[in-house]
């Protein structure tokens, strides 16, 4: 229930169904509308952390880069081990 | 401890914790909202549901959350109109959509759910919809984890605090919990491989003997929150003592809507008949959400109690402890261990 989605803002409508800031946020191929009333400074294009329809946080960049630099640096000495095997 | 039940599930169904060195355990706190609703409340909301003028809607898991007699989906099948809806603005959507039916909206979460159902209230507030409701459980992190540290019984040296959680509320109030209790506390994210950093994390500090509170997760988290979504639920809710099943009550652990809302409490707009609530005699869900037991040390675990035949909450719950076991856990060969399924071959 705590788990948040990461998404891709596509489009942004200022004053859309029931007043709110929404927006259309695209989680890899599949994409619903997202309320970005508590995010006002998210822009088209950034990713959010998406709970229960609300967006709640704008993924900084720069830190996601770092765990994904991480993840490639494990993949990387998967790569090592299995050419060093015979 | 990690509080949160998502982390708990990553925790189990990766291996992590025979990953790790045998100086290292891992135990589970009560980070699952819907393990922690007091029985009273699932039969309050049975009551509510069985009423043929309401839409009852609810997160799918908490549907199966055994009552003293019924869950959710046992009044379903007798006919009640229960739904499961993904956002509480689909329940206030339902109401304007039947302007003749009462819908109501069972609020269960802890303070990542918050702002969702803070905004479903306000909304329904402006707009004058005076069909909607909301049946509150709200549950809030940090009291819980003072409840645990200061247990006589408590063996946990360090937190690995609920990341999202903290995303909407930040993590200045956990400061003066790492400083009394003189434990680090690291803000950690739900993937493998956060929880391996923010573990990590912990326990450097334990080894140089600091207690300070550390953010793995920065990429989604910033130290004072989310401003806005804080402020919402401030203007709706307000900090009210709470039961937790399975642990007690707990003071200034829950939230409630305040009076100016009171007419969207559903506690107020139905007068339903409780009996004694009544909770499993076998079911020791109170222990392990507390980290004190582990769910197969449970005598009825997987056989009286199973995901389809729960006991108690933590079976039934995506985020519990015991399903997670139940669904990813596997015997070693001495019959008393359970491991995850990822390393089960070994």
């Amino acid at each position: 229930m705590c788990l948040a989605v990461p998404g891709k803002i596509i489009s942004i409508i200022e004053d859309g169904h029931l007043g709110l800031r929404r927006g259309r946020v695209d989680f890899s191929g599949i994409r619903k509308d997202v309320c970005l009333d508590y995010t006002p400074e998210a822009r088209v294009g950034d990713y959010v952390l998406v709970h229960v329809g609300f967006a709640l946080s704008v993924v900084d960049e720069q830190e996601a880069y770092r765990v994904f630099e991480a993840l490639r640096e494990l993949d990387q000495l998967d790569e090592l081990k299995e050419s060093a095997t015979p | 401890m990690e509080v949160c039940g998502g982390q708990t599930h990553t925790i189990v169904k990766t291996g992590l914790q025979e990953l790790l060195p045998e100086s290292v355990t891992l135990v589970h706190g009560p980070g699952c909202p819907v393990c922690v609703t007091p029985v009273a409340m699932i039969d309050r909301a049975v009551a509510i549901a069985l009423r043929p003028e309401v839409i009852f809607c609810s997160f799918g898991d908490m549907l199966r959350v055994p009552g003293s007699t019924q869950s959710l989906f046992d009044a379903k099948a007798l006919g009640a109109d229960v739904r499961i809806v993904y956002s509480p603005l689909d329940a206030l959507n339902l109401a304007r959509a039947n302007p003749k039916r009462e819908v109501v909206f069972f609020a269960v979460g802890f303070e990542t759910t918050a702002p969702a159902n803070a905004m479903a209230v306000w909304e329904a507030n402006r707009q004058g919809v005076s069909n909607f409701s909301m049946l509150v459980s709200h549950v809030l992190v940090p009291p819980a984890m003072e409840t645990i540290l200061s247990s006589s019984d408590c063996r946990v040296q360090a937190f690995l605090a609920a990341g999202h959680v903290c995303m909407v509320m930040g993590f200045e109030e956990y400061v003066p919990i790492s400083r009394e209790y003189h434990v680090p506390i690291v803000v950690t994210g739900f993937e493998p491989l956060d929880l391996l950093e923010g573990i990590k994390m912990a326990i450097a500090q334990l080894e140089s003997g600091r207690a300070e509170v550390e953010n793995q997760y920065a990429r989604a988290v910033r130290r004072s929150g989310n401003y806005s979504a804080q402020e919402r639920i401030s203007d709706v809710f307000e900090v009210t003592r709470r039961t937790w099943r399975g642990i007690g009550e707990i003071p200034a652990s829950g939230l409630r809507l305040r009076e100016t809302y009171s007419r969207f409490d559903a506690e107020f707009r139905f007068t339903v008949e409780i009996n004694h609530a009544e909770e499993s005699r076998e079911c020791i869900s109170g222990l392990v959400l507390q980290g004190i037991r582990k769910p197969y040390a449970c005598p009825a675990f997987g056989t009286r109690c199973t995901p389809d035949t729960p006991l108690g909450a933590p079976m039934v719950s995506s985020e519990g402890a015991c399903a997670a076991y139940f669904h990813y856990g596997r015997r070693k060969e001495d019959g008393d261990t359970v491991v995850s399924i990822a390393t089960a071959g070994d």
